[in-house]
């Protein structure tokens, strides 16, 4: 049914609209700047919501995973075998797997979406951690730092990095994902990009707007690293 | 030789004293070998010494040092530390009483030096103001610039100032007892003979019980009030002063790991000043022949040695010189001046190196104190030898 109703939107009739450029399929800054609401409007902020809840929530699974496999170090084969499989599944089928279950919607949309960005969390959070330099940790037990304290004041920080980049990665895959989200009912860019296929100043720009979130996050989210591991830079002077 | 004669339970000047550590019967099987690591290790070390423990690769050194901290957990005796069990305390808090300093140092490549050496402190509750009080007062006792280094990272210093930081970030909660796992191991020998040095002197501020490893002989030699020498399987081969092990290596390996050198070694460890130097036959110019006869005669030595108005040696004369009645003013052969500080290897060293038999032992001050020759040194390595193998045949008869 929701391929009926996406499929409604891919030919829109644009006769009725004003302008020869709009007429012949153009790009047309004009169009756009009349219609900017199309992107930066709904469509962003839906598209925004997708990827910031997914990866959030994505990386508070994959970080309790990580941990539960640096305690018990057996099941890290078994939890990246399962987050591997989840991410092989296409996207699409994802969505239409979970529709009986959670209907369409936001929710459907997240579970999916959170289920990709486990498997390269997991795995980075897991190798920023088995990365840090071993002679650390054993000054730091040597000195009466607690497992915790261990973790939290010596492993983490020095992983920061690693577990960056795979947010980063993570982020950015998302974003591109979330465009596929309005098959599940959540709306997104993805819906703008596909309520007219045809027309090029709508897919170029939808596709722009797309690109730059990815791009604006990724630069945050390399800022947020910046700062947080000041000393990783002290090395290089 | 390094200032730490034994102070049980007295408290070095600023900080909590050190604590007597003993092993009893210590032993370690890691799980899934045969073979033990430890066996039935015992020895004590009295407060405020440092208890080197040296021997070859895979003699279980590291491990009984980690033992301690219960880093590893021993499989069979117990570890004394001021006569309680270690192993009836919480782990970690026991390491916080316990300072670690190994090769790899383990500086936190995330944390400023202040921060590192801040570490312990901070885990035992310390208020701010004490603790950047302690971390300056360390840093200056090493030797670095407080303003300067305090908050740089680890990868912005050389290798030596690592090391230093971390013999540092060990000390800082002022522990009683101070384990050291090959401090100064990964470092060029010039480097490591000042760090060393260095230590020694912060040793005999701080007073600390220290447990040392390393695999080198020399270090140990230099390093240890007490060396523990341990043999393949962790067996203890030898527990004793550096002197004693000189003397009289308890068997064939202890001889071996020493190496053959040991005399010379031993003399390493001997000043000039500890010895009983030969009478100066000291003449002067213009004396009647006669006295500089009868000062020869009651010296061992066959020659006058002529000394200016200020008393410092100005040459050697020999009978031909003093056939005259009068001690004449002219210069005699060269002298070879030696100070009291050196070390006997390197007063001998310097004796080969100028080709002479007699050395003329010089106060900083200029005063004459006596003459060293290569005759007495010979005599003193032979003497302790003897003595060395009295001790050995009474241990051995009184043993049977």
């Amino acid at each position: 049914m929701s391929l009926v109703v996406a499929q409604g939107g891919f030919f829109r009739d644009r006769s009725s609209e004003q302008g020869s450029c709009v007429q012949n399929n153009g790009f047309c800054p004009g169009w756009i700047r009349d219609n900017l609401d199309r992107y930066v409007g709904q469509p962003l902020v839906e598209h925004l919501e997708l990827v910031l809840v997914s990866v959030t929530v994505g990386f508070a699974i994959a970080f309790g995973l990580a941990l539960l496999a640096r305690r018990r170090r057996w099941l890290y084969t078994p939890i990246s075998q399962v987050t591997g499989v989840l991410y092989t599944i296409p996207s699409l089928a994802a969505f239409f797997l979970l529709l009986p279950f959670t209907g369409r919607g936001f929710l459907t949309a997240v579970i999916a979406l959170t289920a990709y960005t486990l498997v390269i969390l997991f795995r980075n959070i897991t190798t920023g951690l088995a990365n840090v330099p071993v002679d650390a940790v054993d000054a730091g037990k040597g000195m009466g730092l607690t497992d915790r304290q261990l973790l939290w004041r010596v492993e983490l920080p020095l992983a920061v990095p690693e577990i960056m980049a795979g947010l980063r990665i993570a982020t950015t895959t998302t974003v591109g994902l979330a465009t596929l989200a309005f098959f599940a009912g959540a709306g997104g860019l993805g819906e703008t990009i596909y309520a007219d296929l045809r027309f090029k100043s709508n897919v170029v720009m939808a596709g722009l707007v797309a690109v730059l979130i990815a791009v604006v996050l990724d630069a945050l989210l390399l800022l947020i690293q910046r700062l947080a591991t000041p000393w990783a830079r002290a090395g290089a002077r | 030789m390094n200032a730490s004669t034994p102070t049980t339970g007295e408290l070095p000047a600023n900080g909590r004293r050190a604590a007597t550590l003993e092993f009893r019967e210590v032993s370690k099987t890691y799980a899934g070998s045969a073979e033990a690591a430890i066996q039935s290790l015992s020895l004590t070390v009295p407060a405020g010494e440092i208890l080197v423990l040296v021997g070859p690769s895979g003699c279980g050194k590291t491990t009984a040092m980690r033992l301690v901290n219960r880093m590893i957990e021993p499989t069979g005796g117990d570890i004394l530390l001021d006569g309680s069990s270690v192993l009836l305390r919480e782990p970690a808090e026991l390491r916080r009483e316990v300072g670690y300093a190994i090769q790899q140092i383990g500086l936190f490549p995330h944390k400023s030096v202040g921060e590192n050496i801040a570490t312990v402190p901070r885990l035992l509750g310390w208020d701010k103001a004490r603790i950047d009080a302690r971390v300056t007062e360390l840093l200056e006792l090493i030797d670095l610039s407080a303003d300067e280094v305090r908050d740089r990272y680890p990868a912005q210093l050389s290798g030596g100032q690592r090391q230093r930081v971390g013999v540092a970030r060990a000390t800082a909660g002022d522990p009683p007892l101070l384990l050291m796992d090959e401090p100064f191991g990964a470092i060029d020998p010039i480097t490591r003979d000042r760090l060393q040095n260095e230590f020694l002197r912060l040793q005999g501020e701080i007073r600390k019980t220290v447990v040392f490893v390393t695999h080198d002989i020399d270090e140990a030699i230099k390093m240890g009030d007490r060396i523990a020498i341990l043999r393949q399987g962790g067996v203890l081969a030898q527990y004793a002063t550096p002197e004693e092990l000189l003397l009289a290596p308890a068997d064939e390996f202890v001889e071996d790991f020493v190496g053959a050198d040991r005399g010379l070694k031993r003399l390493a460890l001997q000043r000039v000043s500890d010895v009983d130097l030969w009478r100066a036959p000291l003449v002067r110019a213009g004396q009647p022949t006669s006295e500089a006869h009868a000062a020869i005669a009651a010296s061992e030595v066959p020659y006058g040695l002529l000394v200016d108005d200020a008393g410092r040696p100005a040459g050697w004369l020999d009978e031909r010189a003093l056939a005259l009645e009068r001690v004449p003013s002219a210069a005699g052969s060269p002298v070879v001046t030696i100070e009291p500080e050196d070390t006997l290897r390197d007063a001998l060293s310097h004796l080969l190196q100028e080709g002479v038999q007699y050395g003329v032992v010089v106060a900083p001050g200029g005063t004459i104190i006596g003459i060293l020759s290569i005759t007495l040194i010979e005599e003193l390595l032979r003497r302790e030898g003897r003595l060395a193998h009295e001790a050995q045949d009474a241990r051995g008869t009184g043993g049977a």
